[in-house]
């Protein structure tokens, strides 16, 4: 039976058929349904775990102990996870383990579009990449034994398009897959420098038969078309050229680690002109070129962003295109913004008004950064807010430290930031730590985490304790606040930045999301009292908005949750409530 | 089954039910024995941001993403967006404008300003544009809530999609108490795009 799937539906699909019992991740955007999925799947442990690093861990424990396993992350995850990754290589696997890489051509939800086939390389890993969801679910099936086969992890990677884009998959049977058995050997699970040497040895065998399985894996394969042009590419690309250019000749390559090179050679010598289609890097391209084969890709299509259908055709075959409608109207954009009633608007109105430098993390909250809240200085990778604020604050001194703070959401605290709390303390910092707990992981869709006290199936589990944990690791000023009571919130900001020591605010309210109150009251803007000021415009919420012909604000009913904002930061007392 | 593919763009802004009307219609395309494929953006441009999701079927697919310039019918939640993506219109193809207006942030803050006649300069350029309140349309029919399928109901006028299919798609979405609204809300839109 053919059903539609996304490409994260399919990865957990094809890990399920191939007998998967365990699967791990931490949410990220595009990869986030495919752990998801898994665990909606019988006889499946699947989990969200703390950061990828322990996902992966956690995937690589199952593996040797016989287990079929898989763990799934965003690209920038791989980063986190990439310490275990490289010698996982060296150990190899018991029970297969596929990781997924889930790149982001575009950055649609990413804060860099780094192209992880640079792991397989890097790391020494086959790397398979499917092109559409039958080929996810079927790739990943495959990569299972792939890795069993040759005693080593495969790298699914796969793209944004390619996770969620849905398209018709025909399901095949479940396989039964007995746990394997284990046995204790440390000649290949213990990585002292006198076993690895050996394996390193093992691993390069390992590559150059994978060079050969790559010359006639099914993975791979040439579709003859015309001979002037042929193509070589791999992934959601393949689909767009088919649309576009069908009469192409063209290499797909289901997997892009180790390349076919005498595949490629025989391709190259019978076509015309030879072009690499791959998003981001030049992976394929350059060890072409390395081989001495002419070969067009990146001087023609850039290595920045997505590709498109309507770029592959312009630029290898420059047609005739029907001119688009071209409106003579200004069209402003859509940045996305902070919900109505969000408790992190609360935390960065404040800390506009007191203009501190904010050292900013990764999740919603980011949006703080963009106008008018326009309250973040700096948002590099996850857990990054607290161990950049102890950087900045030894580097420019005490009286910058009383201006500057750090905030992170309560997942990501989780994710990353304990360490960099640790070194605080350790090394008698006086950063002072804002955790906005809005008790979930809100961007990428609500999922659980260790201190909402549920695990990934909504069961109740035992909740993390953030204050006992800051506590813990030495923190001698904890203080919990409702970033929606802005005089309370000022108040423990400043106290705080002003002690010569460093302190945790736990700005903690439910994500706005979630929880589903009835409106309290209807605002509305007493005109005759609204001087223009745009105190309340600067919250940036749907709810309010301005209006430009009477030079006051105005509210929008059908987005305002009444959480309260507004009318604590109108200096005038302009913002009423609605007798009833 | 026609040989034709038929490329639907469905943009709005993040939370107004594109993504479920998108679902859908892939669904009844399924149905109908087609290839189908859909994409969507997820993460952060959902919140509150532009959202836009696309539907191909037909008798074989391959590109998830439709080329610009191929769009058969646009269908915009919002007027703002129909202008965002009219570039990706078909010559001759059919846009369905939902007359709501939802203010971008700029707008909001007073930095830009909403093009008020957006929705009929895009009727002036595009002869084959529908522009309808679904909103009050779905009040009529009972429900401010069946907008959406007023909606869907449109799309499914414009596509020439047999009734039933859609019909059928909407009973499983929506609670036995609502059906009568949202299928007298769905065969008003289906009426207006015939």
């Amino acid at each position: 039976m053919k059903q539609l799937m996304s490409g994260n539906e399919g990865i957990a699909r094809g890990a399920y058929e191939a007998g998967v019992t365990v699967a791990a991740a931490y949410p990220g955007t595009p990869s986030t349904e495919i752990v998801n999925n898994l665990a909606d799947y019988a006889g499946v442990y699947a989990e969200w775990s703390p950061n990828e690093k322990v996902a992966l861990e956690v995937a690589m424990g199952a593996s040797f102990g016989g287990a079929r396993s898989l763990a799934a992350m965003k690209h920038v995850g791989v980063n986190v996870a990439a310490d275990p990754l490289f010698t996982f290589a060296y150990t190899g696997v018991n029970g297969g383990c596929v990781v997924v890489s889930a790149d982001d051509p575009g950055m649609h939800s990413s804060q860099n579009e780094q192209d992880n086939r640079g792991y397989g390389i890097f790391a020494k890993l086959p790397v398979v990449e499917p092109s559409d969801s039958q080929e996810a679910k079927d790739f990943t099936r495959l990569a299972f034994e792939l890795g069993e086969r040759f005693d080593t992890p495969v790298m699914l990677r796969v793209t944004t398009r390619l996770c969620h884009s849905q398209s018709m998959v025909e399901l095949g049977e479940v396989l039964e897959q007995p746990l394997k058995d284990y046995k204790k050997n440390s000649q290949k699970y213990v990585m002292l420098p006198v076993h690895a040497r050996p394996r390193h040895v093992a691993v390069e065998k390992r590559m150059a038969e994978l060079r050969e399985y790559a010359e006639d894996t099914g993975l791979n394969r040439i579709e003859w078309g015309e001979p002037g042009l042929g193509v070589i590419t791999s992934g959601v690309v393949y689909q767009y050229l088919k649309e576009v250019m069908p009469q192409a000749s063209v290499l797909k390559l289901g997997m892009t680690n180790p390349l076919p090179e005498k595949m490629i050679r025989d391709f190259a010598a019978r076509v015309e002109r030879l072009v690499v289609l791959e998003e981001l890097e030049p992976v394929i391209e350059t060890q072409i070129k390395a081989w001495g084969i002419a070969v067009e890709g990146k001087e023609l299509f850039g290595n920045i962003g997505e590709y498109s259908p309507e770029m592959i055709e312009t630029r290898l075959l420059a047609p005739d295109l029907p001119q688009p409608v071209v409106l003579q109207r200004e069209i402003p954009p859509r940045p996305p913004l902070l919900c109505p009633g969000c408790p992190h608007r609360g935390v960065f109105n404040v800390l506009r008004r007191m203009r501190v430098a904010v050292i900013g993390d990764i999740g919603c909250y980011t949006l703080g950064a963009l106008p008018p809240l326009d309250s973040m200085d700096t948002m590099v990778d996850m857990g990054a807010s607290i161990s950049n604020a102890l950087g900045i604050q030894k580097a420019r001194g005490e009286e910058f430290a009383r201006r500057s703070i750090a905030v992170i959401g309560d997942s990501t605290f989780i994710h990353s930031g304990i360490t960099g709390l640790i070194d605080i303390v350790y090394n008698q910092g006086q950063t002072t730590v804002v955790i906005l707990d809005n008790d979930t992981t809100a961007m990428t869709g609500h999922q659980e985490h260790p201190a909402t006290g549920r695990n990934i199936k909504g069961e109740p589990t035992p909740r993390l304790d953030l204050e006992g944990l800051c506590r813990a690791i030495g923190i001698q000023h904890i203080q919990v606040v409702d970033p929606l009571q802005l005089d309370v919130l000022t108040e423990t900001i400043k106290t705080e930045l002003a002690r010569p020591e460093p302190s945790v605010i736990i700005a903690r309210r439910p994500c706005a999301l979630l929880v589903k109150e009835p409106v309290k009251a209807r605002y509305y803007v007493d005109e005759d009292i609204c001087n223009g000021c745009r105190l309340c415009i600067r919250l940036g919420c749907t709810g309010i908005h301005w209006k430009e012909e009477e030079k006051v604000a105005q509210f929008n009913l059908d987005n305002c949750i009444s959480c309260g904002l507004c009318p604590q930061v109108c200096k005038f007392d302009a913002i009423k409530t609605v007798e009833e | 089954m026609t040989q034709t593919v038929r490329n639907i763009l469905i943009v709005g802004v993040g939370g107004q039910g594109t993504l479920m009307t998108s679902r859908i219609l892939a669904r009844v395309a399924v149905n109908m024995g087609y290839d189908v494929k859909a994409t969507e953006v997820h993460g952060m441009a959902q919140r509150g941001g532009s959202v836009v999701s696309e539907v191909r079927y037909g008798e074989k697919i391959h590109s998830p993403v439709i080329k610009k310039g191929d769009v058969d019918v646009l269908l915009a939640f919002e007027k703002l967006e129909a202008a965002r993506w009219i570039s990706y219109q078909k010559p001759g193809g059919k846009v369905i404008i939902n007359d709501v207006r939802v203010d971008p942030l700029p707008v909001m803050t007073g930095k830009a300003k909403y093009p008020n006649d957006i929705a009929q300069h895009i009727a002036e350029l595009i002869p084959d544009t529908t522009i309808v309140d679904a909103t009050e349309l779905a009040v009529e029919c009972g429900s401010a809530k069946a907008a959406n399928v007023v909606l869907v109901g449109m799309l499914a006028g414009a596509l020439d999609i047999p009734g039933e299919e859609v019909e059928k798609a909407v009973r499983e979405m929506v609670p036995a108490k609502a059906l009568d609204t949202n299928i007298k809300a769905y065969r008003r839109g289906v009426d207006l795009c015939k």
